[in-house]
């Protein structure tokens, strides 16, 4: 099912997505963005815009290059400050207390992370450990991170010999190691082939249906039931505004 | 955090030892750059054992300078920067256990490769020990304040030029301890009290620069 577009502009008027089988619960979990505006350098990227994004909702990104999918994405992750507005974890904002907003996500940015020198196993180890686990012990973890993108086959390979895909996939199976609330997917299908894509597609329904949310930015269609798009596009500032603080 | 903390030293010296060249490299400019020095200013032992201690400070501070610039640039041009400020660990440990990798990747071979150069500018025996412990107790320094120059130049054009300017004039102090402590005990003086300020020096860069590194990494992510 293709997704369905939702958001609108305005200052303040959120709007609520209906994350399919998790309706009802209260409304105070929600990941709540209000009236933000983003600004790289000079220029503002984006200005006004708002959602709310219950357990079990996903959010599909689109929008022309420049139009501030990234940017959104980063500011998500608490990686960049928005230049206004206020962004939420249920009524608890997320300036108030980044660390504990790092451990409910995840994020997938364009850069696979990937270092050349260590194997795909290590690499996994590391990032656990890099979340406070130690899974060097936990072999089972492990492989079925690797299985879920069929990463077995190069699982000890040095990353060096793995293709664009094989990276991206081994970023991907990040998502799988250690379980976290929100996950932030920045173009997650590039280089992904068919077979890999309705990998991803399935990791992102089990998510979901675990409670899980999801906002992605992408270019291809994804299939995913229930997810509300939101067209960056539409909250560009009209050309001459000037950002206010 | 710890855990984090052991991962990303484990993982760092993994990398640097793996690729050999880091540590490889290091070292072998090290003893390039003191082999020099004879052949350039003459064989006379005199004169060695009078500039040997320089020679062999100049040469590790040039050493470690030459691979600072891959402390933190391969994790910010592969996206590997954003995870470690994602992770459970505060950017600023994530910078000392970084700064920990460098020194044992760099600063550690530096000091123990040391005695073998000092036979070369024919340093005072007595003194050996003293070069020694000295390199010691002063590569952690060097590591910690280089960390901070490499995490301003993130992302600049000639980062590796920009380095020098901005590191090479905090390295004095170390530099000046570093050689008056082995002149010292060659005089027979005692070097304790350069070495005891050498270890100061450390000391101070040891909480100051890794928060220093991370503002400035904060900055490059933004």
């Amino acid at each position: 099912m293709p997704y369905n577009l939702v958001a609108t502009r305005g200052k303040g008027g959120a709007c609520r997505f209906s994350g399919g089988k998790v309706r009802g619960v209260p409304a105070d979990t929600d990941l709540v963005a209000e009236d933000l505006a983003c600004r790289r350098g000079e220029r503002l990227v984006f200005a006004g815009l708002s959602f709310r994004l219950p357990p079990g909702g996903a959010l599909v990104l689109t929008g022309t290059n420049g139009s501030g999918k990234t940017s959104l994405l980063r500011l998500l992750a608490g990686l960049i400050a928005p230049a206004a507005g206020r962004l939420a974890w249920g009524a608890a904002p997320i300036a108030g207390d980044f660390a504990e907003h790092r451990t409910r996500l995840h994020y997938v940015g364009h850069q696979d992370g990937v270092k050349p020198g260590l194997t795909p196993r290590e690499t996994l180890v590391f990032w656990a450990a890099l979340r406070g686990r130690e899974l060097r012990r936990e072999a089972s973890t492990l492989d079925a991170a690797l299985a879920a993108f069929a990463l077995e086959p190069v699982a000890d390979w040095p990353c060096r010999w793995l293709s664009a895909g094989q990276r991206r996939r081994l970023a991907l199976a990040r998502l799988l190691l250690i379980p976290a609330l929100l996950w932030l997917l920045d173009e997650p299908i590039a280089a992904l082939d068919h077979d890999n894509q309705r990998r991803l597609e399935q990791a992102i329904a089990q998510h979901r249906a675990a409670s899980g949310r999801v906002v992605l930015a992408t270019h291809i269609t994804i299939e995913m039931d229930d997810a509300a798009g939101l067209v960056l596009d539409a909250f560009a500032p009209p050309p001459g505004d000037v950002a206010e603080d | 955090m710890m855990r984090a903390f052991i991962g990303l030293f484990r993982r760092d010296l993994r990398l640097a030892l793996r690729q050999g060249g880091d540590t490889g490299l290091v070292l072998g400019f090290f003893v390039l750059a003191v082999v020099l020095f004879p052949l350039g200013v003459g064989p006379e032992p005199a004169v060695l054992q009078r500039i040997g201690a320089g020679i062999v400070w100049v040469a590790a501070l040039l050493a470690a300078l030459l691979s600072l610039d891959r402390l933190f640039q391969s994790d910010y041009q592969d996206g590997g920067l954003e995870l470690l400020a994602l992770s459970s660990l505060p950017l600023e440990l994530a910078v000392l256990a970084k700064c920990a990798a460098h020194w044992v990747a760099t600063g550690l071979p530096l000091a123990l490769t040391s005695p073998f150069l000092a036979f070369l500018v024919d340093l005072e025996p007595a003194a050996i020990p003293t070069l020694t412990l000295g390199l010691i107790i002063g590569t952690p320094a060097l590591s910690l304040i280089g960390s901070v120059a490499a995490a301003l130049t993130l992302g600049a054009r000639r980062q590796g030029v920009l380095l020098s300017l901005l590191v090479l004039p905090l390295y004095v102090p170390p530099l000046v301890f570093g050689a008056g402590a082995v002149e010292a005990s060659a005089a027979g003086t005692g070097a304790r009290a350069h070495l005891l300020i050498l270890g100061a020096l450390s000391l101070a860069a040891l909480p100051l620069c890794p928060w220093a590194s991370a503002a400035a990494l904060r900055q490059a992510l933004e």
